[in-house]
């Protein structure tokens, strides 16, 4: 009950002050909001990825979006296994498959089935090099195979990582934007390197070519 | 109720029924031309108009706070406007710790000198300590790549959001014989002349607007546009004389100097947007692009104003 109650309370805070410092600004396709259960799925640059999606998405969209990451990170102090798995409710896999246990797609498929909606990175790590994508994992063809009747759903994060970049501790106020794209679906027989490359090019179509999407 | 506060009432009784007025003609122009709000045109003199009611309840609300209300409202701007201005610029990872400190050292050192009242050490804190702050923290990192460049971003990033912004809270600390308890006017009156002066350039280039004055810089400001505006904004000042400790004359030659200085501020930070490939500096306020969008005219005459009131008005 108390731990909920500073959950919910120390999520609000987080939410409050991850806007207050980049003022975050939702950018939807012009098909408008994406369908109440999808898979968003997002660059990744920065620990406070999941959290600047959760920021702008309307609360009909966020209460059931929970977003996937390495159990082996989260769960490595009491206060990082809090905001993981009661603050964010994230849904933990273990991404070394030799000291897991559950098959992480399977982990996934079940959340949807229970009607919730994933934040996953394809990427599998943060992106820490100059190139603006690294090559996905295969566990996005494999999840829209177990679900092939949930949407995915590009979604870019613009300058995130100039905010924090790996090794600082203080955040710099910068804008970002968050931009959503066409929801996508696995159409029949498209193998699994065609699945991904089309993902890859969705994802990367929405990343700002000029200084023009900037802000 | 004090003169200086039945002056501000007044004030704003006139700016509260102008915005009546516009919202009115707004209303009436969308039933007429844009009922479904296909009118790009009018949907954005709407969203304008209704910006421009938040701004003048803010600005009222921050006077009425007093001091520190104005002084938080316009460290508030300063904050939003360096995130505007240090988005669009060139960073790299080791100018980290520099921007950090203008940010969380540099503002808020900054805003605290002005509410100790220490112009001694206010006006060249920045322009000083923080020149020569910004690159020996850079330095500390040892990239030395564009490292002058990095550098004068985030000087000109400072010098334009903190200390140019905060020179119009900086009225506040004048002493004015015989103007006593009544400063926070001259914020008002540096603020209506400089936006009607804005405000006029557009309507006046819209209704009569030929000769392009600027193409290369912003293709909408035009000569006669400039002229009107410019023109009536200066009207505009002489006739609110009575709010200032000058005489309708030096009050127009006062309001002449913002208007330009306005001006060519302006067009200085629309060259910066048009390097930097953008349209507008923000988001943050609907219709109007960002922060800087709309402070660009004021962070050019308010230092200007500042110093010509302190160095014959003021005993400080």
């Amino acid at each position: 009950m108390i731990r909920d109650l500073t959950a919910k309370l120390a999520s609000i805070a987080i939410m409050m002050f991850a806007r207050a410092l980049t003022a975050a600004r939702a950018i939807w396709h012009e098909t408008g909001l994406p369908p109440r259960q999808s898979i968003y799925f997002a660059n990744h640059s920065s620990h406070g990825d999941f959290v600047l999606i959760w920021a702008v998405l309307p609360p009909w969209l966020r209460e059931r979006a929970r977003p996937v990451a390495g159990a082996e990170y989260w769960l490595k102090s009491k206060l990082s296994a809090f905001i993981g798995r009661d603050v964010f409710d994230a849904v933990l896999i273990e991404r070394d498959p030799a000291a897991r246990t559950q098959d992480p797609v399977e982990q996934m498929a079940t959340v949807l089935g229970d009607g919730s909606s994933l934040i996953v990175f394809p990427e599998g790590t943060r992106n820490q090099t100059e190139a603006r994508l690294l090559p996905f994992k295969s566990g996005l063809y494999h999840l829209a195979c177990k679900r092939p009747d949930v949407a995915l759903v590009p979604v870019w994060i613009n300058n995130l990582n100039r905010v924090m970049p790996k090794g600082e501790f203080v955040p710099i106020p910068l804008i970002c934007t968050v931009t959503f794209g066409e929801p996508m679906r696995l159409k029949a027989h498209e193998t699994k390197d065609e699945f991904i490359a089309r993902a890859e090019t969705a994802l990367l179509s929405l990343a700002p070519s000029t200084m023009e999407d900037h802000a | 109720m004090s003169a200086a506060s039945l002056d501000m009432l007044k004030l704003l009784l006139g700016v509260g029924g102008i915005l009546v007025l516009a919202s009115s003609i707004g209303y009436v122009l969308k039933q007429r031309l844009s009922p479904d709000g296909s009118n790009g045109a009018i949907e954005n003199l709407n969203a304008r108009i209704k910006a421009w009611w938040a701004m003048v309840v803010l600005i009222a609300i921050a006077f009425v706070a007093g001091r520190v209300g104005v002084l938080l409202l316009f460290a508030f701007c300063s904050f939003a406007a360096l995130r505007e201005f240090i988005t669009l610029i060139n960073t790299r990872r080791g100018d980290h710790w520099a921007i950090a400190a203008a940010f969380f050292v540099v503002l808020p050192i900054n805003y605290f000198l002005l509410w100790a009242e220490q112009y001694g050490i206010y006006s060249i804190f920045v322009p000083v300590y923080a020149f020569l702050l910004m690159p020996i923290v850079a330095v500390m990192r040892g990239d030395t790549r564009d490292f002058l460049l990095r550098i004068s971003e985030v000087q000109w990033a400072l010098m334009i959001c903190v200390f140019c912004a905060s020179h119009v809270p900086a009225l506040l600390t004048l002493q004015i014989p015989g103007y006593e308890g009544r400063n926070v006017l001259l914020i008002a009156f540096l603020v209506i002349v400089v936006q009607s002066s804005d405000v006029l350039q557009y309507v006046w280039g819209k209704l009569f607007g030929r000769t392009k004055i600027a193409p290369s810089l912003s293709p909408s400001k035009t000569v006669e546009g400039f002229v009107g505006g410019v023109a009536s904004a200066t009207l505009i000042g002489a006739s609110l004389w009575w709010i200032t400790p000058f005489t309708p004359a030096q009050a127009a030659l006062m309001s002449f100097i913002i208007t330009m200085m306005g001006f060519f501020g302006g067009l200085v930070m629309s060259a910066i947007k048009r390097d930097r490939g953008v349209k507008d500096w923000g988001h943050l306020i609907e219709g109007h692009g960002g922060l800087i969008d709309r402070l660009d005219s004021v962070v050019f005459s308010a230092p200007i104003f500042f110093h010509l009131t302190r160095y014959w008005w003021s005993l400080t």
